[in-house]
């Protein structure tokens, strides 16, 4: 009973201002289709690129992509990679009302990182220099792949890189002319910057021909930058596959959903819950009684917990997986009905109340269980499904129903018979009826 | 006490005709569409959008007006409140702009794009074919669990075939609605389709578990020698178990769709009929077709086929 209230009271605790920032109370995390934004899929060309370093190579295109939006000034943006069939691709999700055409522009780019010098008026410009009489710009591409990040005796971070010949010839002029100077890494026109929002711009402390390195990077800036020069080694363009070409910048998924249109789902999907859940609690009422009313507090410690849940973990909540949560509002009472159905068969078969209630829980325990695999069954093979479609809102009703069924089992085994155990307990109410079996139609067999 | 094996044959017409109705329709739009059902912008590609009108526009203007731009073979779905989901061919969202102004335009209504969502063709058909693996491995994997939780019963196999012929049956009826619904109103099936009827489908099996189970313990007691009054008492006595169970679930769903919005209307009409038609099944279907089984009446399947006098 102790355990219940507590949580059922952190729970509360934690969901109660929905919509503020308090301390550990973050808002819901809602999904695009409910606060509005835009979800890009694309795939990677990775042709030319080393069979098995492809995860790694990903790894630096995430960066880049990471860079680029932030760049834009769009706010807690999420980049993740799929993989399957062995095809990567970048998925983004931009929350809020974002200028779709100028992120897609900026993912577009490929993921060249560009040298640049300063000249005389500060301005950074493009670091050239020539090779076979050609002027070439000092980019990513001219790394070898085997940049990695390590230590020198004092345990500062330390960048190590390798050129490969052409980009020697161009590193051995440029580091020559910009001795004591900072060189800066662009990518595209914004230079990279540490995470103490400077920009990265290490001075040339030697001429540097085949190797070099950098230092005075804080680890994680160096750990970045070795996966970025690593992808920027290549070209990996981000675009789709349409009949064995490859389209650069174009999107194989892009949804864009307005604000108002997601503010309205939301209301939708709230006066639904209430009209449900009303439904529902009248309905356990009238037929069940005393056990009804158990049943629906039960009911909202669940909800309760559920929406704790949600916002602890957290799980990014879409409009599929309000319904999953409205859904399994209604499945989580079934547990308790079965274990109802069953006290009053034991009732009816002249069991004293107590007696009833425990047989009630034992012998539908075998049945909640069963009756919830399948559930589960199909949960787990559609959030595969929802894996390998760009769509999102697979996912979150699978994952929302999995959550929300194993916590109902939880809910009607711990809660209810707590509940039920204090009311029989304390022999407070005592008539059959309350439990919605008429003392008529208890066989007398005491 | 209500002798629901004893209406079986009319329980079988109903299935039937429900049955025969879904596999008409799904013929039907395999000639007309080149796709039993229609495929909405996971499985087809192409972009769909939600266009809002203020003020709301008639369907049939819109259709026209649509069909004078050139895209006459676009699908119009009426969400309601001025609202118009439509599937076309690809897009960028550019074009799609361009598209609700002219539209705007024409109809004389402001108009703006609530959801824009574009799937590039060629992963449409690589989505239809991961969700028909996933259609087959949930078969599967709940075969097994049918198979596990069937070990005890009695003639398990034939016990098991009654309840995978009743599901199977559940299935056709709802994916034939669709169908027709596809034909009718334009209704397209997507990857919200798929994880509606498999959460049915696993929601409909435990019905068809705990009537068979009761049948079983029955059976076990010898409370009749007559097998079919065992099930029907066996029916009758689970009858408030899966009729609260399905209405505590149907009592949230039917609030869904009533008051849900466009956006996930037929996702959840998808729970709807699977809760509504696996309870009916589970107490109308799987008992009844354990008793034809068991006595070899194949005749009382065909219900329409007179008995031998």
């Amino acid at each position: 009973m102790i355990f219940t209230l507590v949580l059922f009271g952190f729970a509360l605790w934690s969901v109660v201002p929905l919509d503020r920032n308090v301390v550990g109370r973050e808002g819901l995390r809602l999904g695009l289709d409910l606060a509005g934004g835009s979800y890009l899929v694309y795939q990677a060309d990775l042709t030319g690129i080393a069979p098995g370093t492809e995860s790694q190579i990903m790894d630096g295109v995430k960066g880049v992509v990471e860079r680029r939006i932030n760049a834009l000034g769009i706010t807690e943006p999420v980049v993740e990679i799929q993989r399957q069939e062995g095809e990567y691709r970048i998925a983004i999700q931009l929350p809020g009302i974002a200028d779709i055409e100028k992120a897609k522009q900026m993912v577009g780019l490929f993921t060249i990182l560009e040298f640049r010098e300063q000249d005389a008026t500060g301005n950074w410009t493009p670091a050239k220099g020539t090779v076979n009489s050609e002027e070439l710009t000092l980019t990513s591409r001219y790394f070898k792949e085997n940049t990695f990040v390590t230590v020198d005796q004092y345990g500062k971070p330390l960048l190590v890189f390798e050129w490969d010949e052409t980009g020697a010839q161009l590193s051995k002029q440029i580091t020559t002319r910009l001795l004591n100077k900072p060189l800066a890494i662009y990518l595209g026109d914004e230079p990279l910057k540490g995470e103490d929002g400077h920009i990265i711009a290490p001075i040339v402390r030697a001429v540097i021909t085949d190797r070099g390195q950098i230092e005075g990077l804080s680890l994680a800036d160096a750990r970045e930058l070795s996966l970025l020069l690593n992808a920027g080694r290549i070209d990996v363009p981000l675009g789709r596959w349409a009949d064995g070409q490859f389209q650069p910048s174009i999107p194989l998924y892009e949804r864009t959903v307005d604000a108002t249109l997601g503010q309205d789902s939301i209301r939708k999907s709230i006066i639904a819950a209430v009209v449900g859940i009303v439904l529902l609690l009248i309905f356990m009422l009238i037929y069940y009684r005393l056990p009804g009313l158990v049943a629906c507090l039960s009911l909202g410690i669940y909800g309760t917990v559920l929406l704790a849940i949600f916002k602890l973990v957290p799980i990014t909540l879409t409009l599929p997986g309000l319904a999953g949560f409205i859904v399994s509002l209604g499945m989580a009472v079934d547990a308790n009905v079965l274990i109802f159905e069953r006290m009053r068969e034991e009732l009816r078969g002249g069991r004293s109340l107590t007696a009833a209630v425990e047989a009630g829980f034992n012998r539908a325990w075998t049945a909640i269980r069963d009756s919830n695999i399948t559930t589960f069954i199909a949960c787990i093979v559609l959030f595969w499904l929802g894996g390998t479609l760009g769509a999102l809102m697979v996912r979150g009703f699978a994952l929302i129903l999995f959550i929300g069924v194993a916590l109902s089992m939880f809910t009607a085994i711990t809660i209810t018979r707590t509940f039920l155990r204090l009311i029989t307990g304390s022999q407070v109410i005592t008539n059959p009826a309350a439990y919605g079996v008429p003392l008529s139609t208890v066989r007398n067999t005491q | 006490m209500i002798d629901f094996v004893a209406k079986k044959q009319w329980f079988f017409l109903i299935s039937w005709i429900l049955v025969i109705m879904g596999i008409t329709s799904l013929i039907v739009s395999q000639v007309q569409l080149g796709t039993p059902l229609r495929l909405g912008t996971d499985f087809a590609g192409g972009t769909s959008m939600t266009l809002e009108f203020n003020p709301a526009v008639q369907q049939s203007r819109l259709r026209e007006e649509m069909a004078k731009l050139g895209y006459d073979k676009a699908t119009i779905q009426n969400a309601g409140e001025g609202r118009f989901i439509i599937h076309v061919k690809e897009l960028t969202s550019d074009e799609a702009k361009e598209l609700a102004e002219q539209l705007g335009a024409a109809l004389d209504s402001q108009v703006k794009i609530g959801d824009y969502y574009l799937a590039s063709p060629t992963v449409g058909a690589r989505a239809a074919r991961s969700a028909v693996i996933a259609v087959i491995v949930a078969s599967i994997a709940m075969l097994f669990y049918i198979v596990w939780a069937f070990r005890h019963m009695p003639k398990s196999f034939r016990w098991g075939s009654c309840a995978v012929i009743a599901l199977i049956h559940d299935v056709f009826i709802t994916v034939g609605i669709f169908s027709l619904l596809g034909l009718l109103a334009g209704v397209e099936i997507d990857a919200l389709f798929i994880t509606g009827l498999l959460t049915v489908v696993g929601y409909s099996i435990n019905n068809i578990v705990v009537v068979f189970d009761r049948i079983r313990e029955n059976k076990a007691k010898a409370i009749s020698p007559d097998f079919a009054v065992t099930v029907n008492s066996s029916i009758v006595e689970t009858l408030g178990r899966c009729l609260n169970t399905s209405l505590t679930t149907l009592f949230v769903i039917l609030a869904l769709f009533l008051f849900g919005g466009a956006t996930i209307h037929y996702f959840v009409l998808v729970l709807l009929l699977g809760v509504v038609i696996g309870t009916y099944d589970s107490i109308c279907v799987a008992g009844p077709l354990l008793v034809v089984w068991e006595r070899g009446e194949w005749r009382a399947l065909l219900p329409w086929v007179k008995r031998p006098a």
